[in-house]
């Protein structure tokens, strides 16, 4: 019986040998650099650990001097975050719809051009071509855009973009913004143009008359898995994007906090003042920021 | 799945996907063509600047078009030796490798994996294809600190491999590949079993040539990834002779402050466009591949 049983397991396990044979590199470079390093950070958040020594557990410390203690976080690095990610994801989220919505009206060529205008930007990303921006933000009455505004009469002398906390954070959003349109906006394209024409006719039979009523009835309930998708890639896109302004400004801190975000924030502890256990825990609020974002996505766009 | 949409136009024109110029479609372009003409101008901006000679890098008033095109900044940069000692062919030799081995490494362990959740029957096919959902939300800046431990650990610091390794297991590639190869027909696969082919030839044989527009989507991404990286430079090597042509780009500006201005600008901007070119050239020769490779994205 026993010997029965475990032929056939083994038989089961040769089966399979195979698949698991397939898998295996995914599944080990995916645990060692993706769900390691989140347990890692989960584990690290409950300690004090300095990179010399050997982490001691602190229990809920790391977390307690965060949310009552840490006036940085507070007053700038939070609502510098839920700012920048509210208008770079959903905001930018809504624009990749909108303007997938119009590129589905118009032909091919066309279509293909624009497209392919729109994508280029975040090939590069906005990290890569910091150098580009600076350039184009410049401080003194060289730099681009305040050569531009000078001549327009519009400033009367040229402005520390990058430099002053009033302006950062918008150059910030529009920089991210301008390379946003990568692979969920593509995706949602291509299920708008999915979509079964038959569909848009039987709405109209069905008393749909207007193409917001279109948009509402038609379109999004028939791409809802692109749309979840290109929710997620949104979301992930406005947090990882959170190095622009120390790229931009070209400091950690950046000038008086003002372009600082979450990602700066476990960067600024983690590798400048060495407070690792510190720097997990603010991970770890990140990945519950995340979270929360694709939860609220998840509601609004799974099907069941 | 392609429709008959020679039937559509019967009834009311959606006016989704048509086929040549209506007015209606006027509006659109109102839109469109400033906002492109917009999103454009840094990349327009890019190839001028590139080309400027040094008196229109520097003049006053500035001008964003070149006037005269040289390519003095770009024999600049390649003459230059950086800081240590480092001449810059080597870091863009050391992009091209790294990039090279990063998109075949990644569209090889992405595609076996994703035959393997599509088409072979396992015990946690559907485990592990729900965690790597799950990981398409993940942020990997939010894990800097545990991944550079990890990679300590492991011994990769300031070695070749650490720039490739950490960049393989792309849970969006694996995602769109799995989606990809199940519209494949199974019908295929079994006669191919039938005739005695093993899982390899039929993965090697079968599903590679099938899924060529999936494999052209993971391989820009793989690419866009590697080729655009700064942060692995940065954070995981200290010695020059490894690192990459684009965190070489990052630190031209810092380190030519002061008197070397004028001339940084110029290589700087030489320099991005060797950077951003590359991406634009396998985006247009792939772009068809990708299109259709994203009807299958959805997220169900």
């Amino acid at each position: 019986m026993q010997t029965e049983w475990r032929s056939q397991l083994s038989r089961q396990w040769r089966k399979e040998a195979s698949a698991y044979g397939f898998i295996a590199p995914y599944a080990v470079l995916f645990a060692i650099f993706i769900a390691i390093p989140v347990l890692a950070a989960f584990l690290l958040s409950f300690t004090f650990f300095d990179s010399i020594q050997p982490p001691q557990f602190n229990g809920l410390l790391n977390y307690i001097v965060l949310l009552t203690q840490d006036d940085i976080f507070m007053r700038y690095v939070l609502p510098n975050t839920i700012q920048f990610a509210v208008l770079v994801g959903p905001g930018g989220y809504v624009l990749a719809f909108l303007l997938a919505w119009m590129l589905a009206q118009l032909p091919r060529t066309p279509r293909t051009i624009f497209a392919l205008i729109l994508y280029s930007p975040s090939m590069t990303g906005g990290v890569a071509m910091a150098v580009v921006w600076q350039t184009l933000f410049s401080g003194d009455q060289n730099g681009y855009l305040n050569s531009f505004l000078l001549s327009l009469n519009l400033i009367q002398a040229p402005i520390q973009w990058l430099q002053s906390p009033e302006y950062l954070m918008t150059i910030m959003i529009i920089v991210t913004l301008w390379s946003s349109m990568g692979v969920g906006f593509l995706a949602m394209l291509a299920g708008m143009l999915d979509i079964n024409p038959e569909l848009y006719e039987a709405g109209a039979l069905d008393g749909v008359s207007s193409r917001w009523q279109e948009i509402i009835y038609i379109t999004i309930p028939s791409m809802k898995p692109q749309m979840l998708f290109g929710a997620v890639m949104a979301i992930v896109g406005a947090f990882q994007a959170g190095t622009i302004g120390v790229a931009l400004s070209g400091s950690n801190p950046t000038p008086q906090y003002a372009g600082q975000l979450i990602v700066n924030h476990i960067e600024d502890y983690g590798f400048l003042r060495y407070e690792m256990g510190y720097a997990a825990a603010v991970s770890v609020v990140l990945l519950l920021m995340v979270l929360l974002f694709n939860r609220l996505a998840n509601r609004l766009f799974r099907e069941d | 799945m392609r429709r008959k949409r020679w039937l559509s136009y019967s009834l009311r024109d959606s006016g989704m996907n048509p086929r040549g110029f209506h007015p209606s479609q006027i509006k659109f372009y109102l839109v469109l063509v400033p906002l492109a003409a917009f999103m454009l101008l840094p990349i327009v901006f890019i190839f001028s600047h590139a080309f400027k000679p040094p008196e229109e890098l520097f003049a006053y008033p500035p001008r964003f078009f070149v006037v005269r095109p040289t390519l003095k900044n770009f024999t600049d940069l390649f003459a230059r030796i950086s800081t240590s000692e480092v001449p810059v062919s080597r870091y863009l030799f050391n992009s091209v490798l790294v990039t090279l081995l990063t998109v075949l490494a990644s569209v090889g362990v992405g595609s076996t994996a994703a035959f393997a959740l599509s088409k072979k029957r396992f015990r946690l096919k559907n485990t592990l294809f729900a965690i790597n959902t799950v990981a398409l939300m993940f942020v990997p800046v939010a894990v800097t600190i545990p991944r550079f431990l990890i990679i300590q650990q492991l011994g990769l610091l300031n070695t070749f491999w650490v720039h490739i390794l950490p960049a393989l297991a792309m849970p969006v590639g694996l995602f769109l590949l799995k989606q990809f190869m199940d519209a494949l027909p199974n019908e295929m696969i079994e006669a191919a079993q039938i005739d005695g082919a093993s899982d390899l030839q039929i993965y090697w044989h079968i599903i590679l040539p099938l899924t060529r527009p999936a494999l052209a989507t993971i391989a820009i991404l793989a690419f866009q990834a590697s080729w655009n990286n700064v942060d692995t430079s940065a954070m995981y090597i200290n010695d020059e002779q490894l690192k990459t042509f684009a965190f070489y780009l990052s630190s031209l500006t810092s380190t030519t402050a002061g008197a070397n201005l004028v001339a940084g600008q110029g290589m700087a901007a030489a320099a991005s466009l060797i950077v951003f070119l590359p991406n634009l050239i396998i985006f247009i020769l792939l772009q068809s591949q990708v299109m259709s490779t994203m009807s299958h994205s959805g997220l169900k």
